[in-house]
């Protein structure tokens, strides 16, 4: 019988791993590009203030990667560590996309970010322009390859099933690759890196600017991330992850959800604004709905549907009972009664069988499920639509103050009265924390609306699982927990420091600290 | 496809040994250097001199690491699946220490406290120790082969305890593990650092050498005495991959039954004791250059060694020896491992091409002054 609170756990720590890692990851994208539009403007003009600038944010991107680079670890081992049973299923193509990865981006993110660091004065300037373009390559490429993984999570194309290993195999290495999902997922997902990584310059360049401390360092660095990150806020919104929404059944699910859309409405459907959604009665209460705004942001069109969960609901339960015979052919042609006639049968039935693998909560033997099973079954092929809804809902609401501050800051900068807005600088400054709060909820909205499935209509959570115990899972949930903690803080009071010198960490003796006061106590122990 | 899927298989046996080979040469070298950072750097300048031979190299160094981790979940995801669920401690021990090396790097000389400096070398020591231990332990195990059964649905379960992993054999292999990489460690500082550094990195170098090959003789006569895996019949080697379709046994000494088979093995534990000694012998001349190019063929030696004795098996499971793991039968699919031997083929090269690019670029004799001189500019 399945461990609930084993599955629980199994999931819980995948999903702080993986959260604490994404906090690291999108500064990376964005930041890697800012560096090379910086670096870019030093090797053409030869202005060393923009040497200065690439090497000090490079300073505040170096803590960042290292945190990333230690929490990525565990995530090309946690696969295998704890969902065994995943690993073994999928590996056959999920597998290929996480070792490219590591040959065609890892290798060359990592060893270019050596020569970023420490090849300053043994590389010409336009070697090292190379080396600095070479690493934001290598960091992006790392993102299409473990988005092509996970957009197979979601729409598994390209694979099928094999009764005599027992897996998923590749069919089609190029469906994987150009798999629709994972594609707009990669834009949208890049692009919101270099949303944080222009916030996060943005931010804390309007803090010297608002301090008043090294005015034309902080004024160019605000000028690249107001650009870079218009651009990529632009991007993100207009080519978001919706149009995926139109690809696979497990997609429309979690459209379903995020819009607590209970009945399929007439096209083009409503937008709900805000509301209660209530699972039990399946209404949404006290709800605000703008007219026709989701049918064109879901379908992109005024005359098609977004199904809803009722209709559904309808279309698994005929899945799951097709399911049930699938498994009941699994089960014959494992046992040795692997005859033409019951593997041609298998082939027709076997795109169900992860449907009937759902009845494996309840039942074993899959077969012998009661209709209340299958019902309770049919239930549980959907996420809580409560979390999707809000999840959605608070991503979108950053997005859009974002989009706010970043066409403001253009606008005045363009305009070159940015000094004077000082109600804008604070409010950039204050905006640092919300492309990280929108990217978290971006993720739950995409992995907790794929459940109950770890590969969508194919491989149940709950069976991904490796074969541990609930007391080994508390054990690495508890090493996580502090660990991570330990990272957090020493990254963070780090990057704190940092920030507070600005430019004068440098030791270049050219700005604030070293120009104006003698180097107090605190700045003379900080350079590397 | 290229090659037929017996055929894929075994290059598929190869690329694995190839990418644990380029590991332990590259990342198996940081690891070592991290743990003779506090013998042969007495002061802080002379740390960073040792740090700084490889601070533009360790990142991608441990890509080798994070890679091999990639292409076993590829290549043999039954491995990936079965090994890592199965070692559940000892990989978490493994990542928990690892976690400390990208941060002792980076912000060791961040700040300029003798205190924060000084546990930053602690946390690379550990941070370096532990996973070599482990990794040789691990290795050492898969000779006494690992309790763990599969289930008619393909379900791995692990029976055995973390500490059953710690038993004489496997920490024995563990020593080996971690007197290899400081023994190759040593000759790179002696190479790239100078003065009393490199004299000392020469010095620990050689006896972790000499240390080293005596482990792996007493490790050999061992092995040579122990029960060791054979199969005695499986399906056929084109047909899909099923790890629980074939029988085997264990026979006292099979383990060197590869040899008599097939002689030309030999040339691997050959390899391993005549590239010990002659690194130990170039250290010892002042040529650190071929002793280096020695210790990483020593290297080679080892690792063949172990991958030559055990295989075909993977992982012989010592519950169940029927569902042992080879590199027959726990491997991915004839497609997959054809596409990524394309990959492969055309990465490799270009990842080689440019790594090299970086050493050359980076490489001189990285000495105490040039430190002092320029305390901001390195790591």
């Amino acid at each position: 019988m399945i461990d609930e609170a084993f599955v629980d756990l199994s999931r819980l720590q995948f999903a702080i791993t993986a959260l604490f890692h994404f906090l690291f990851v999108p500064l990376t994208l964005g930041m890697t590009w800012i560096l090379v539009i910086m670096e870019s403007v030093y090797v053409m003009t030869g202005r060393e203030i923009y040497r200065d600038m690439t090497k000090f944010w490079g300073k505040l991107f170096g803590i960042n990667f290292a945190v990333g680079v230690a929490t990525g670890l565990t995530m090309e081992f946690e696969f295998g560590t704890n969902w065994s049973y995943y690993s073994h299923y999928v590996g056959d193509v999920f597998g290929a996309p996480l070792a490219i990865e590591g040959l065609m981006a890892f290798f060359l993110e990592s060893t270019f970010v050596g020569m970023f660091f420490l090849g300053w004065d043994r590389l010409s300037r336009r070697q090292h322009l190379g080396a600095t373009f070479l690493m934001a390559v290598g960091t992006n490429l790392s993102a299409l390859w473990i988005l092509i993984a996970n957009g197979w999570m979601q729409n598994p194309v390209g694979a099928e099933f094999n009764y005599q290993t027992m897996r998923m195999e590749m069919t089609s290495f190029a469906e994987l690759v150009f798999n629709p999902v994972a594609q707009v997922k990669f834009i949208h997902t890049v692009s919101a890196g270099y949303v944080a990584a222009s916030m996060f310059v943005l931010g804390i360049s309007s803090y010297y600017i608002l301090k008043g401390r090294d005015i034309s360092f902080a004024k160019r660095s605000f000028s690249v991330a107001c650009g870079f990150g218009l651009a990529s806020v632009l991007c993100v919104i207009l080519l978001g992850d919706e149009s995926g929404y139109e690809v696979g059944e497990v997609q429309k699910v979690k459209l379903a959800a995020i819009e607590a859309e209970w009945h399929t409405e007439e096209a083009p459907a409503a937008f709900t604004l805000f509301g209660f959604p209530d699972s039990e009665k399946q209404v949404t209460h006290a709800a605000i709905k703008i007219p026709y705004a989701m049918g064109i942001i879901a379908t992109r069109s005024l005359d098609e549907q977004v199904t809803g969960i009722n209709d559904l609901e309808i279309k698994h339960e005929k899945r799951i009972r097709n399911g049930m015979l699938a498994y009941e052919y699994l089960d014959k042609l494992r046992n040795g009664q692997d005859t033409p006639e019951n593997v041609a049968i298998f082939d027709t039935l076997k795109d169900d069988l992860g449907y009937g693998l759902l009845l494996k909560r309840y039942t074993p033997n899959v077969v012998d499920a009661t209709e209340a099973q299958i019902k309770q079954a049919v239930k549980d092929s959907f996420p809580k639509v409560g979390p999707m809804f809000w999840s959605f809902r608070i991503m979108v609401a950053c997005g859009m103050i974002m989009l706010v501050i970043f066409v403001l800051s253009f606008y005045y900068n363009a305009h070159r009265v940015i000094e004077q807005k000082r109600w804008l600088l604070w409010a950039a400054v204050f905006s640092i924390p919300l492309p990280w709060i929108a990217i978290e909820f971006g993720w739950v909205v995409a992995e907790y609306g794929r459940q109950p499935w770890a590969i969508s209509e194919i491989l149940p959570t709950f069976l991904a699982t490796s074969s541990l115990t609930t007391n080994d899972l508390l054990i690495s949930i508890a090493g996580f927990i502090i660990f991570y903690t330990g990272l957090a803080i020493v990254e963070g009071w780090l990057m704190l420091r940092f920030v507070k010198q600005g430019p004068s960490s440098l030791h270049t003796n050219k700005y604030h600290f070293e120009k104006i006061n003698q180097p107090s106590k605190d700045e003379q122990g900080a350079h590397s | 496809m290229i090659f037929d899927y017996e055929t894929l298989k075994l290059v598929w046996w190869l690329i694995i040994g190839i990418l644990l080979i380029g590991f332990a040469i590259t990342d198996g070298m940081n690891m070592g250097i991290a743990m003779l950072l506090r013998a042969v750097g007495k002061t802080d300048s002379e740390r960073r001199t040792v740090i700084n031979t490889i601070a533009a190299h360790w990142e991608g160094n441990q890509v080798w690491f994070v890679t091999a981790g990639g292409a076993l979940f590829a290549a043999w995801p039954m491995v990936y699946a079965a090994a890592f669920s199965g070692f559940y401690f000892a990989m978490l021990l493994v990542l928990f220490a690892l976690f400390f090396r990208p941060l002792a790097f980076d912000y060791r000389s961040k700040i300029e406290s003798p205190r924060w400096r000084n546990n930053w070398d602690w946390a690379l020591l550990f941070g370096s120790a532990i996973p070599a231990l482990v990794f040789g332990v691990a290795f050492g195990n898969l000779f006494l082969g690992v309790p763990f059964n599969i289930d008619n649905l393909l379900r791995a379960s692990y029976q055995g305890s973390f500490f059953g992993l710690l038993n004489p054999f496997g920490l024995l292999a563990g020593l080996i593990s971690i007197t290899m990489m400081v023994g190759h460690a040593g000759m790179w500082l002696q190479l790239r650092t100078a003065h009393d550094v490199a004299k000392r990195s020469g010095q620990f170098g050689r006896y972790a050498l000499i240390a080293c090959m005596a482990l792996f003789a007493v490790a050999g006569i061992w092995v040579s005495n122990m029960d060791g895996y054979q199969i005695v019949s499986m399906p056929d080697t084109q047909g899909y991959a099923n790890p629980i379709a074939k029988v085997v046994t264990t026979a006292p000494g099979a383990w060197l039954d590869n040899y008599t088979a097939m002689p030309l093995t030999i040339i691997f534990p050959s390899l391993a004791f005549v590239m010990a000694a002659l690194a130990v012998l170039f250290s010892k001349m002042g040529k650190p250059a071929l002793g280096l190019v020695s210790s990483s063929l020593m290297l080679v030696g080892v690792i063949m060694t172990a991958g030559a004795s055990l295989f075909p098996f993977i992982m012989p499971s010592s519950n169940n020896p029927n569902v042992s793991l080879t590199m027959w039968d726990a491997v991915s699919s004839h497609m997959t491992l054809n596409v990524l031997f394309i990959v492969v083929v055309i990465l490799v090269p270009i990842i080689l091409f440019y790594t090299t690019w970086c050493y050359v670029k980076m490489w001189r004799k990285v000495t105490v002054e040039e430190i002092e001189n320029n305390p901001h500019g390195s790591y």
